[in-house]
C-alpha cells in the first residue's frame, strides 16, 4: 500500500510551519544562531511560540516543561497542516522521544551541599533534599512517554500510542514502523515525529561528554573539519503519513510518497563500519538510477560525517547533497522526521535549496526523487526514499 | 496444520523464555516461587532509605553488588536483561550464534544520574557545581554518555547477541513489555523477519525513582510488612510497590521453529491496544480505553471473550487501577468473567519489565495448567467482583491468557498467549 506524508508539523530556529520553511530552504544564510547563552557551545534558539494556539489549556500548558510543550505544538502543526483532526481518535502515534527538563536549579544546590562530603555521607543526606525538592508535577514532564501522553490529551490522538528511545535512530524506527504500519493496513493514517530543546545544559552535559557538540562558531556541516561536532537546533518535528487511499478519499494532498525507510547500527567492534551499515540498509531501497538527490541529516561531527562521506562516494553516481543539519541544527531525535519533512517540502514545492557549502553542488533538474539520510552523532544509521507525487494522482 | 492465523499472517510462537525478578534468577525458581505464593518484596538495603516515605521494593541483588558497587540504570538493565536472554535463547537452541532477526527491547527511560553528577562535582570543586561547570568537568569522559544515553542498553545487547538491524528500544510506561512484545509480534506478522528477541527490563530503583513515584501518592507505605504490602485488589491495598527485573521471549514464525525443530512453548495470538486521552496519570473512570485494549486484543487474537480461560492482571494495587480493571472485566466479559491474578502481589510492580514478565507468566500457566494466586488477600474489597484466584495457586484448564498491561499516560496494551497447536 502506497503511504503519503500528507502534513508536516514543524518549529525550528528559522519559525513555525511550512512558510517559514519553505523561506529557510530558499534562503543562502543558516538558521539564527545563540553564541552565548550556551558558550562555548553555540545553538540554534527556539522560536517565541504562541502556545496557546496548539495547547489551549493553560492547565495542560502547566503540566509540561518545553519539550513537551515543544513536541505537542509540532504535533498539533501537523495535524493541521495535514487536515487531519477528524482521524485522531484511531491514529496512530509514534513518538521519539528524548528525557524531559531536570529541576537543574535542585540539583545545583543539591550538589552545593553534598559535593564536598564522601560518598556515603552523601547519599544519606540526598534522600531529604530530594523528598523536599522534587515537584510532583516534574516527574510527568519527565517521563520520555508522557510526550505522547500529552499529545494524545492535547490533541486526542488515540489509536496506537508507543514511545521509541535512541537518539536519532529512534526517530528513524519511529517512522520506519509507522510505515510498515500502514503499508500492511493497520489504521490509515499515523502521526509520528520527535521534539528536541537544544538550549539545556542538562542534555548539554551527556552530549559533551561524549565529544559530540561543535565549539565555535556556525559552519556548514560539511564544513567542520576545524572544530568538528554538532550545533544543538530547537525542533519540533511531525508528520502525518497516510495511506495515499485514505488521503485521496478525503482529497488530502499528498506532499511526497514514502517509499522505503531502512536503519541499521553498525557494530563499531567489528570490520564493518558504519558506511557498509548505511550500504546493507540502502539494498532495501529501490531508489531509480541515474543521478541522485540527497538530504542529508550530517550532524557535523567528525565520524559519523566521514562515514556519510564515504557511504556517498561508494554510491558512485552523481550526487546533489544537501544538508538539513546546516538549516535546522541537529534535533537528535527529531532530526529523521524533520529531514523528511524538509525533503517532503522540497518535492511537492520544487524548492532547489541554494548551496550553503563546497560540498553542495548546484542542482542540474529538480529532483523527483530524495534520498534522506540519518547518520548519527554517535550510533546508527538511517534511510528513506521520498518521491513526489505527480499533479494527476493527487486527488 | 497451518502456519498463519485467521487473518492470513504467520502464527507467531514462543521457543524461549527467560526470567529475572525479585524472587530469583530463571524461570524454574521464579515459577516455583510464584506458584508457592511467594513475596519477593523486602526492605530496600541497596541504599539508605532514610527521609523515604517508602522503604520497601522488590529487589533483584546482583551479584556485582554484592560489594556494594553502585551501578545505575543503564548497566543494571542491561544486566537483567542479558541474563534473561541468555536463558531464553538456551531454552530455544539459539545460544552461541548470531540470532536471526530484530531485538525489540522494552526499558526505562535513563539518565545521567547522582552519582555522576557527584563525581563531575568532584572534578569541578572548589569552584561552584553549576551545570555548566560540570558539562566542561565532562569533556573527554565518553563513558558518561554511554552509561546515560538510550542507546547503550539495545546496542549492548545487540552486539551481545547479534542481533540484526537497528535494535529498537521501547517506553509506554507500565505497559512497555508488552509492547516490545507487540513490536516483535508485529514485525513477524507482516513478514519483516522470521524471529524477534523480545525483552522487557527494569532497574530503576533507586532514590529519586521512588520519591517521584512517592510524590504522585503512587507507593504503598506498608513499609512494616514488605511481604504484605502488595495487595492488589484486596480492600485495604494502598498503592503499588516499585520493582525490578526482566524477562525475554524468543519470538519466532510457527514455520521458522518447526523447520529448524524447535520446541513451541506457546504461541503470541493476538495483541490489541488503545490509548486513553483523559489524563496523565489516571485512566477514564469510564474504562473505555482499557475496555478496547482488551477488546482489540481478543478480536486480533480471532477469538471471543468466552474464549479467554484467565487473565493476567495489570493489578498494581492501586485503588483506582484494580477497581478500574474490574469494570473493564465487567464490561468485557460479563457474568462469566474468568479467574483473573495479579503476580505484582508477589514481585511488586516491575514497570518497563511488567509486561513481558507477565506474559512469560502467562505462557508458565498454560503450559502446567496453574493459575499463580493472588497474595496477601485477606479482606475481599466488596466493589471487587472477581475471582482472584485469593492467596493459593489452582489448577485450571488454561488454554487462552489475556494478559493487561495499562500504562502513565494512557498507553494500553493487552496481549493473548495460547497453548502450542497439536
Amino acid at each position: 500500500m502506497e503511504i503519503w506524508i500528507t502534513g508536516i508539523g514543524l518549529v525550528s530556529a528559522a519559525g513555525e510551519g511550512r512558510a517559514a520553511h519553505l523561506a529557510a530552504l530558499a534562503a543562502s544564510t543558516p538558521a539564527p544562531v545563540d553564541a552565548e547563552s550556551h558558550a562555548p557551545f553555540p545553538l540554534h534558539p527556539a522560536p517565541a511560540l504562541e502556545l496557546d494556539r496548539q495547547i489551549p489549556k493553560k492547565g495542560d500548558q502547566r503540566q509540561m516543561e518545553p519539550w513537551q510543550r515543544l513536541g505537542t505544538y509540532a504535533a498539533g502543526l501537523a495535524l493541521d497542516d495535514a487536515g487531519a483532526r477528524a482521524l485522531v481518535a484511531e491514529m496512530d502515534l509514534i513518538v521519539a522521544a528524548g528525557g524531559g527538563e531536570r529541576d537543574m536549579a535542585l540539583d545545583e544546590s543539591v550538589l552545593a551541599a553534598l559535593a564536598a562530603l564522601p560518598p556515603a555521607e552523601a547519599a544519606l543526606q540526598l534522600n531529604a533534599l530530594l523528598a523536599g525538592g522534587l515537584r510532583p508535577t516534574l516527574f510527568l514532564a519527565q517521563l520520555s512517554n508522557l510526550l505522547a501522553g500529552n499529545i494524545s490529551i492535547v490533541h486526542g490522538v488515540t489509536g496506537a500510542s508507543r514511545t521509541f528511545m535512541g537518539e536519532e535512530q529512534a526517530g528513524a524506527d519511529a517512522v520506519r514502523i509507522a510505515a510498515a504500519r500502514l503499508a500492511e493496513g493497520r489504521g490509515q493514517a499515523a502521526l509520528v515525529g520527535g521534539a528536541f530543546v537544544a538550549a539545556r545544559w542538562d542534555l548539554m552535559v551527556l552530549y559533551h561528554s561524549a565529544g559530540l557538540l561543535r565549539q565555535g562558531g556556525f559552519a556548514p556541516v560539511f564544513a567542520r573539519d576545524e572544530a568538528p561536532g554538532a550545533i544543538p537546533g530547537t525542533l519540533g518535528a511531525f508528520l502525518v503519513l497516510e495511506t495515499a487511499d485514505s488521503a485521496r478519499a478525503r482529497g488530502a494532498r499528498g506532499l511526497a510518497r514514502v517509499m522505503g525507510v531502512a536503519c541499521e547500527q553498525a557494530r563499531r567492534d567489528q570490520a564493518d563500519g558504519s558506511a557498509a551499515a548505511a550500504r546493507r540498509a540502502l539494498d532495501r531501497l529501490a531508489l531509480p538510477e541515474g543521478p541522485l538527490a540527497v538530504l542529508s541529516g550530517a550532524t557535523g561531527g567528525a565520524v559519523p560525517t566521514a562515514a556519510e562521506r564515504e557511504f556517498l562516494a561508494g554510491l558512485a553516481r552523481d550526487v546533489t547533497l544537501r544538508a538539513a543539519g546546516s538549516r535546522l541544527g541537529w534535533g537528535v531525535e527529531a532530526s529523521f522526521p524533520a529531514s523528511l519533512a524538509l525533503g517532503a517540502l522540497m518535492l511537492s514545492e520544487g524548492v532547489l535549496p541554494p548551496s550553503l557549502e563546497a560540498a553542495e553542488a548546484p542542482f542540474e533538474a529538480p529532483p523527483t526523487d530524495l534520498l534522506v539520510t540519518g547518520f548519527g552523532a554517535w550510533r546508527g544509521e538511517a534511510l528513506a526514499h521520498l518521491q513526489a507525487i505527480p499533479a494527476e494522482e493527487q486527488p | 496444520m497451518t502456519d498463519v492465523d485467521s487473518r492470513g499472517r504467520p502464527i507467531v510462537a514462543v521457543t524461549g523464555i527467560g526470567l529475572v525478578t525479585p524472587l530469583g534468577f530463571g524461570v524454574a525458581k521464579n515459577w516455583a516461587a510464584l506458584l508457592a505464593g511467594t513475596s519477593g518484596i523486602r526492605r530496600i538495603t541497596r541504599f539508605p532509605t532514610n527521609d523515604l516515605r517508602t522503604t520497601i521494593a522488590g529487589t533483584v541483588d546482583l551479584p556485582e553488588e554484592a560489594e556494594g558497587r553502585v551501578l545505575t540504570a543503564t548497566p543494571r538493565v542491561t544486566r537483567m536483561a542479558t541474563l534473561a536472554a541468555e536463558e531464553a535463547l538456551a531454552e530455544a537452541g539459539l545460544e552461541g550464534g548470531a540470532f536471526p532477526g530484530p531485538l525489540m527491547l522494552g526499558m526505562p527511560p535513563v539518565e545521567v544520574e547522582w552519582p555522576h553528577r557527584f563525581e563531575l562535582a568532584r572534578r569541578v570543586a572548589p569552584d561552584a557545581a553549576t551545570y555548566p561547570a560540570l558539562t566542561l568537568a565532562a569533556t573527554g569522559w565518553s563513558e558518561l554518555y554511554e552509561t546515560a544515553a538510550f542507546q547503550t542498553v539495545g546496542e549492548t545487547l545487540a552486539a551481545r547477541f547479534g542481533t540484526r538491524g537497528s535494535p529498537v528500544a521501547v517506553t509506554t510506561a507500565c505497559a512497555t513489555g508488552a509492547s516490545a512484545i507487540q513490536l516483535g509480534v508485529e514485525a513477524i506478522q507482516r513478514g519483516e523477519t522470521e524471529a524477534a528477541l523480545a525483552i522487557g527490563a527494569d532497574g530503576t530503583v533507586q532514590p529519586e525513582a521512588l520519591i517521584r513515584f512517592s510524590l504522585l501518592s503512587a507507593l504503598s507505605t506498608r513499609n512494616d510488612d514488605p511481604t504484605g504490602a502488595s495487595r492488589p485488589f484486596e480492600k485495604n491495598r494502598g498503592g503499588f510497590v516499585m520493582s525490578e527485573g526482566a524477562a525475554c521471549l524468543v519470538l519466532e514464525s510457527l514455520s521458522h521453529a518447526r523447520a529448524r525443530g524447535a520446541r513451541i512453548l506457546g504461541l503470541v495470538r493476538g495483541a490489541g491496544e488503545k490509548s486513553d486521552s483523559f489524563h496523565r496519570t489516571r485512566s477514564n473512570p469510564d474504562g473505555s480505553a482499557v475496555i478496547r485494549a482488551m477488546r482489540n486484543a481478543i478480536e486480533d487474537a480471532g477469538l471471543t471473550p468466552a474464549d479467554i480461560s484467565y487473565v493476567n492482571a495489570h493489578g498494581t494495587g492501586t485503588p483506582e487501577n484494580d477497581k478500574m480493571e474490574n469494570l473493564a472485566m465487567r464490561a468485557v466479559f460479563g457474568d462469566a468473567a474468568p479467574p483473573i491474578s495479579s503476580n505484582k502481589s508477589m514481585i511488586g510492580h516491575t514497570l518497563s519489565a511488567s509486561g513481558a514478565i507477565e506474559a512469560a507468566f502467562s505462557l508458565l500457566a498454560i503450559r502446567d495448567q496453574m493459575l499463580p494466586p493472588t497474595i496477601n488477600h485477606v479482606e475481599p474489597d466488596p466493589a471487587i467482583t472477581l475471582d482472584v484466584v485469593p492467596n493459593v495457586a489452582r489448577a485450571a484448564k488454561v488454554e487462552n491468557v489475556l494478559s493487561n498491561s495499562f500504562g502513565f499516560g494512557g498507553q494500553n496494551v493487552c496481549l493473548v498467549l495460547s497453548g502450542a497447536p497439536n
